[in-house]
């Protein structure tokens, strides 16, 4: 299976609420970032939490965010700090939005 | 501010407002060894009970307020103690016994080592 | 069993931090008497053995942060095996003989211009089978809560100070990665053993609050 995003891409997070376990931190929720590393195929944790096995696999992506773009300017940070995560390929979506001159 | 989630879990803590970080290392006591050993042997080949996800998910299954009270190896216990009765390795029954039973042991002053 | 941990604090610390204390204080609370009272249940059962708890117990107590000093040391001097130990973190310890097993080892370099800095926000994620058991500060609130936000003010409060001309990356140790720094090598070291540069290197410089001792 094609992985579904390749290094450089630009996604955002999705904004879901499921009631179970989830690896998807809130606060990356909704934010967009660019993909820095394919970290690989993984069981999927929200099943495992449950005794199921989690196949078929999803990838799992290293995303990098920009500081700003997580809080917006409230927080103890410099202008060029970021914050990374894992995120699995069903959290995210590309990220269609026209990038701005930085 | 971060955003708000109606169902956020007691875990889901990023970016939330905190003090400062105790640095003291508090190293673990015996009782918090034995928790991670026994936690680890009970996730672990030959046994494997369970996996790490149920761990995890049993302790964001705990109330906001017990989550938040709790240390960390307390945690670990309560989800010890739930996991077992989930995956019918141990009874309610007989735990509650036992619990009863160590307590009114150590109250007469004669604890087994 | 008592012993003494390897002092490797970065911090004044007025009164010290003793040997590991034995448990001489009786159980008091309802925890302390559920995890007798679980421990009682399954070794009568034969689910566990006090053996088994206990030689587990001394497996984490060689597991620590001299573990991945040693790592960062030889990584500093032999730039083979560093670049071998950041295109596979697995394959690289594995190459010293240790093992991640079933966690995807990432080891990321600190540089002049890049500043790693680890957490796990939703619980303790840690790359334990490298350092040992996590300190009590990485599984706090206020360190979770705190670093993915306020960075520069956390590390400050671990006396750290990183110019605003690097970036300061906060790693989330969201999923199955398990992360360890390769903090810079400090001025000064030229020449320097193996042996001698593993004692430059905390255990909090390889979490990312600090950077490595100065000689």
């Amino acid at each position: 299976m094609t992985a579904r995003f390749r290094i450089g891409d630009r996604v955002v997070v999705r904004t879901d609420t499921p009631a179970g376990h989830v690896r998807t931190p809130s606060y990356l929720k909704g934010k967009r970032g660019v993909v820095l590393r394919d970290m690989g195929d993984w069981p999927n944790p929200e099943k495992l939490a449950y005794g199921k096995p989690g196949w078929p696999r999803k990838t799992n992506y290293w995303v990098q965010f920009a500081m700003d773009e997580v809080w917006s300017g409230n927080g103890a940070y410099a202008a060029g700090d970021t914050v990374v995560a894992e995120i699995y390929e069903h959290w995210l979506e590309p990220d269609t939005t026209p990038e701005t001159a930085s | 501010m971060a955003t708000s989630h109606p169902t956020r879990k007691p875990h889901d803590m990023g970016g939330d407002p905190a003090g400062p970080v105790d640095r003291d290392e508090h190293e673990p006591t015996l009782v918090e060894r034995r928790i991670d050993a026994m936690m680890q042997l009970l996730r672990q080949k030959p046994r494997a009970f369970w996996v790490t996800d149920e761990n995890r998910r049993t302790i964001e299954s705990l109330t906001p307020e017990t989550y938040r009270d709790s240390s960390y190896y307390q945690k670990w216990c309560l989800a010890m103690r739930s996991l077992l009765v989930e995956k019918e390795v141990l009874t309610e029954d007989e735990i509650e016994a036992r619990l009863a039973e160590v307590k009114a042991r150590h109250r007469k002053g004669g604890g087994r080592p | 069993m008592s012993h003494e941990h390897h002092d490797d604090h970065d911090h004044d610390h007025p009164h010290g931090h003793g040997p590991f204390q034995p448990d001489i204080k009786e159980p008091t609370e309802d925890w302390e008497f559920l995890e007798i009272a679980l421990r009682e249940l399954m070794i009568e059962k034969e689910i566990l053995t006090a053996r088994e708890i206990q030689e587990k117990i001394e497996e984490w107590d060689g597991k620590c942060p001299e573990v991945g000093a040693r790592i960062v040391a030889k990584a500093w001097t032999d730039p083979g095996f560093k670049a071998r130990l950041l295109a596979d973190g697995n394959a690289g310890v594995g190459e010293l003989g240790l093992s991640v097993p079933g966690l995807k080892l990432v080891v990321l370099e600190n540089t002049e211009t890049l500043h790693h800095m680890i957490v796990c926000t939703l619980c303790s994620c840690y790359p334990r089978p490298i350092l040992g058991l996590p300190p009590l500060w990485y599984k706090s609130r206020e360190y979770r809560s705190r670093a993915v936000r306020e960075p520069r003010s956390v590390l400050a409060e671990f006396g750290t100070d990183i110019p605003d001309s690097a970036e300061v990356r906060v790693v989330d140790s969201t999923a199955d990665c398990r992360f360890l720094v390769l903090p810079r090598r400090p001025e000064g070291t030229d020449g320097w053993s193996e042996d001698r540069l593993a004692t430059l290197v905390s255990r909090d410089s390889m979490i990312g609050t600090a950077v490595a001792r100065a000689p």
